[in-house]
């Protein structure tokens, strides 16, 4: 079930009997290996983006190391016309150009599958079933670079004139795709950058002939779509949002999330008439520091967030029980990372999702959404903070390294329909008109309390926050009757918010025994292995894909329209399913299987599918 | 009730009696330093009328963070986490910053657990006042030697202090502070003055206040007892406050005393004792204080002042309406915006 190892690709001792037709177009996998810091993420967007131009669906998955410059990295961009854009195991096409692991890239190939490859290194001795393209990268790109210092950043580009030409990629797309990704001010880079694209293809053309399969081939698939990374997404829904406040710290993979942010904030959130800020900013001194600010924020009245990953949420614990006690709006999210400890800082993982559930010590429970796409990153995020505003009490919003750091097609984002929701907040004229209120009192019967913010100029306004045991007026109480009345009070406020929480998506399949549930981004292989069950083994699978905790009550519906159900988790531990069992009934419990994956790689359907396929005992 | 006619009340600037600057009674114990403070924050804010809705008090957790509930029952209290005071205190800044906000921490929060905030709350000048009730030992976990313990001073079962003791006023100028002051709890006059200077001051005070613990740390061979503050005790100066309101001409004589101008126009007047002390000299400041350290002297007084170092919420250029309560259209860009970013990303 998992990866036996962290580097790309897996073994193909895995695969049997692999024949390949004469013409795969449009559905195939392409990695290129390099070494990182060499500049080759704008050649791999390049290419991603040309194929995305053409109209054929496309997903791209960096694999780097947790290092500046030196170390080996994989981009590995699958091309899928029917829309897969989960991960895929088997590479058909890879560039391989980093000498340090260029060998063992080869070796792990397929039969038939092809490999460019930096001509000195002479990979075509060791296997005689693939089909080699050497190019002399070096000799080529001399030429189009006069400046030796760029040449080892440029040199990159030429593989793309290679590919392109080899698998029938529409030159212009390229063109078109590579200035849009240098930009309107880095146009003498682009040209530059062209003429190495140019030298590739070039070469290509007078020295190699085509023996693989593989092509790219226009289709209209994308037309009107955005290729974002989930961070970025992440970072405009909290713009839209109205966030006022974000405090964070460093942290991969999260901090691509807060520099975006900062980035629109700075374009779009200054007042058009003052210039100055409708938001503040802190770089905090440690996650301590981030959730102590975004707390204060969120209590004086702020729409107030931090982002971090599951070391700075470990951090955060002390902060989460005070806020959920006493009751504090914050919105925190999460790009998952792998741990424990220090882990495997730049591979994804779901492995927070138990601990962001029930942060802290004592008697705590957290919602938590699991967006999974760019677009729910955009909506959840609103969503994140509508919730806590509403609930008074953290938000988590769990996304992981794939979701956040790699690029992903995704459609337009829509303009938020409601308007924003600032929750149960009292104002000077509502206190005089009410001769007061009680700051923990359930007057709505929902377990939501009336708050006010500290400046309200009313002299019944004020009222004393805590983390120490208080009654519903805010005052120190070390009653047991007070502090079980309080707590049974957010008990009841957390049932409020399960029916108001995102519901989870489920499609169920015509006579299907079986299903599928996961969260966030395991999706595209849920959704992809549901394709493989009912294609290669004749198996009908439904799937449930939750979207928050608490959990809605149509999972336990769900799980009683099937014989068994599959809980697919990307941790060990199956933190999923044991989240699940602690809400079903044992009768339902009893149906519920498990599917893990824990290699730190994004989950891939092929997995899935094994895994099913071997606990149904076909 | 009886319906005897009462007495006319005593008011302030902004209309008010005292009782509301007063707060719920205190469950410190009789004779605490702490209690001392709470009743000069009392008075400070009501002398100078503060309207106590405009104020939010802060504290971490420890005998001195309990004491935001014994003053100012009309402003928002928060009693947070043990040693992070500055960072919701920070935090409620962000989101308002038109708020004069208090933080009361103890050694412990300030010098131990908390001291990574601290640091990073002077480097910023956050806007806000803080006083360290200062008594050198953990009273709620019952007498542990804290941060600020002297070098050689005694616990009561014996033990002696050998670690070299934080400085909060020496951190305070060195980080970025702007009002940095030193005083005792038994010091009415003084503390009340120098209060007073720290509401007007726009930007971060830090009042380090020893504060004797008559439980844990008052016993002889403690150096945070009253009976060593008697005797070592060190003023810089006598201590005046004029506030703006108060349209008085005072009389200086050369070289007797110094004038420092507050923001807000109030003026702290600096009586000479034995020399004449400037509080704008950041490297006097420094030498001053590592002097009374060596010669076991507690120095107390006005420290150090610097008026132009802009505050962090300035630095942050925020708009004049609190953040807090910018409304919708001031916070969610239009949907021509979000059409411009879906384009970029095509």
């Amino acid at each position: 079930m998992q990866a036996s190892r962290m580097t790309p690709p897996l073994s193909a001792a895995h695969s049997t009997q692999f024949v390949r037709p004469d013409r795969v177009v449009n559905d195939f996998s392409i990695q290129v290996a390099t070494v990182n810091g060499s500049g080759s993420q704008t050649a791999n967007n390049v290419l991603m983006r040309s194929i995305f131009q053409m109209g054929v669906p496309v997903s791209g998955k960096n694999l780097f190391p947790s290092n500046i410059a030196g170390l080996p990295t994989w981009f590995t961009i699958r091309a899928s016309s029917q829309g897969y854009i989960g991960r895929k195991k088997e590479v058909d096409f890879v560039v391989a150009m980093n000498p340090e692991t260029a060998r063992e890239d080869v070796m792990n190939l397929l039969p038939g599958a092809a490999a460019v490859y930096d001509a000195p290194l002479k990979l075509n001795e060791l296997r005689d079933d693939l089909h080699f393209y050497p190019v002399p990268f070096d000799a080529l790109v001399g030429p189009v670079c006069p400046d030796a210092k760029l040449r080892k950043l440029v040199r990159n580009m030429i593989y793309d004139g290679v590919v392109a030409h080899l698998l029938g990629i529409d030159l212009e797309q390229v063109r078109k795709a590579l200035f849009k990704q240098f930009g309107e001010r880095k146009r003498k880079a682009a040209e530059l950058n062209w003429g190495a694209v140019t030298a590739g293809k070039d070469y290509a053309e007078q020295h190699l002939a085509k023996t693989d399969p593989f092509r790219i081939e226009p289709m209209d698939s994308t037309a009107g779509k955005l290729i974002i990374e989930g961070n970025t997404a992440a970072a405009l829904g909290c713009l839209f949002a109205g966030v006022t406040v974000l405090t964070w710290y460093p942290i991969t993979p999260s901090s691509s999330l807060a520099e975006a942010l900062i980035t629109y904030l700075a374009r779009f959130r200054r007042d058009p008439e003052t210039g100055k800020a409708t938001y503040a900013v802190v770089q905090a001194e440690d996650e301590l520091a981030s959730i102590g600010m975004a707390i204060g924020a969120g209590w004086a009245g702020a729409r107030s967030m931090t982002c971090t990953s599951g070391p700075g949420i470990s951090l955060m614990s002390e902060f989460v029980g005070l806020a959920y006690y006493a009751e504090i709006p914050v919105v925190l999210i999460d790009v998952q990372r792998v741990g424990p400890s220090t882990g495997l800082p730049t591979r994804t993982m779901q492995g927070d999702s138990f601990s962001n559930a029930f942060l802290s010590h004592g008697d705590t429970m957290h919602p938590v959404l699991f967006p999974s796409s760019p677009e729910e990153c955009f909506t959840m995020a609103q969503e994140a903070f509508d919730l806590a505003e509403f609930f008074q009490t953290p938000v988590f919003v769990n996304m992981d390294l794939d979701l956040g750091m790699n690029n992903w097609m995704s459609e337009p984002f829509p303009y938020p329909e409601k308007p924003i929701e600032r929750g149960k907040v009292l104002t000077a004229e509502d206190l005089e008109r009410l001769g007061g209120f009680a700051r923990y009192k359930d007057v709505d019967g929902d377990g939501v309390p009336y708050r006010t913010l500290p400046g309200t100029p009313h002299p019944k306004a004020a009222y004393f926050t805590r983390g120490t045991g208080h009654n519903d007026n805010a005052t120190y109480s070390e009653r047991e009757d007070d502090w079980i009345k309080g707590v049974d009070r957010l008990a009841r406020k957390f049932e409020t918010l399960r029916s108001r929480a995102p519901q989870p998506e489920a499609v169920d399949a015509p006579n299907a025994s079986i299903g599928l549930i996961c969260t966030g981004t395991s999706r595209y292989a849920v959704e992809e292995s549901c394709d493989q069950l009912s294609r290669e083994y004749g198996i009908p699978a439904s799937r449930l894909r939750i979207k928050a905790f608490p959990f809605s009550p149509s999972i336990g519906e769900f799980i009683d329209r099937h014989d068994r159900v599959y809980v697919v988790d990307q941790n060990r531990d199956a933190q999923l399913l044991m989240m699940l069992r602690l809400e079903l009934s044992p009768e339902r419990i009893a149906r519920l299987r498990s599917v893990r994956y824990y290699g730190g790689l994004p989950l891939d359907a092929r997995t899935v599918t094994d895994s099913i396929v071997s606990q149904e005992g076909l | 009730m009886s319906a005897a006619p009462s007495l006319p009340k005593k008011l302030n600037r902004a209309g008010l009696e005292i009782i509301p600057y007063r707060g719920s009674k205190t469950t410190l114990c009789a004779g605490c330093g702490h209690n001392s403070i709470t009743e000069r924050l009392i008075e400070a804010f009501w002398e100078l009328g503060v309207e106590p809705w405009r104020v939010a008090k802060l504290s971490g957790i420890g005998c001195s963070s309990k004491t935001p509930a014994y003053f100012l029952s009309q402003s928002h209290g928060f009693n947070a986490v043990h040693g992070r005071a500055p960072t919701v205190a920070t935090g409620t800044l962000l989101a308002n910053h038109q708020l004069m906000c208090v933080v009361v921490s103890g050694d412990g929060d300030t010098a131990s657990i908390g001291i990574g905030h601290f640091m990073h709350m002077l480097r910023r000048n956050v806007p806000l006042i803080y006083v360290i009730e200062n008594n050198g030992v953990y009273g709620l976990t019952k007498g542990q030697f804290s941060a600020t313990a002297d070098l050689g001073s005694k616990l009561k079962t014996g033990t002696v202090n050998q670690l070299h003791p934080v400085d909060c006023c020496l951190a305070g100028i060195e980080m970025g502070a702007t009002y940095i002051a030193r005083s005792f709890s038994g010091d009415k006059r003084q503390l009340s003055a120098i209060l007073k200077g720290a509401i007007a001051h726009n930007g971060l005070s830090i009042i380090d206040v020893i504060s004797p613990c008559v439980t844990f740390n008052d016993h002889e061979g403690s150096t945070k007892s009253y009976a060593w503050m008697k005797d070592h005790d060190e003023p810089l100066h006598e201590v005046d406050f004029v506030p703006s309101f108060e349209d008085i001409s005072v009389e200086i004589e050369e070289g007797e005393s110094r004038v420092v101008r507050l923001h807000d126009g109030s003026r702290l007047l600096l009586h000479k004792l034995e020399r004449d002390y400037d509080p704008s000299n950041k490297i006097h400041a420094l030498e001053v204080l590592h002097e009374a350290e060596r010669r076991n002297e507690v120095l107390t007084g006005v420290i150090y002042v610097d008026r132009n170092r802009p505050n962090f919420t300035e630095m942050l250029d925020l708009v004049d309406q609190p953040l807090a309560t910018l409304p919708e259209a001031r916070v969610r860009p239009t949907r021509a915006v979000l059409d411009q970013i879906n384009e970029e990303f095509r």
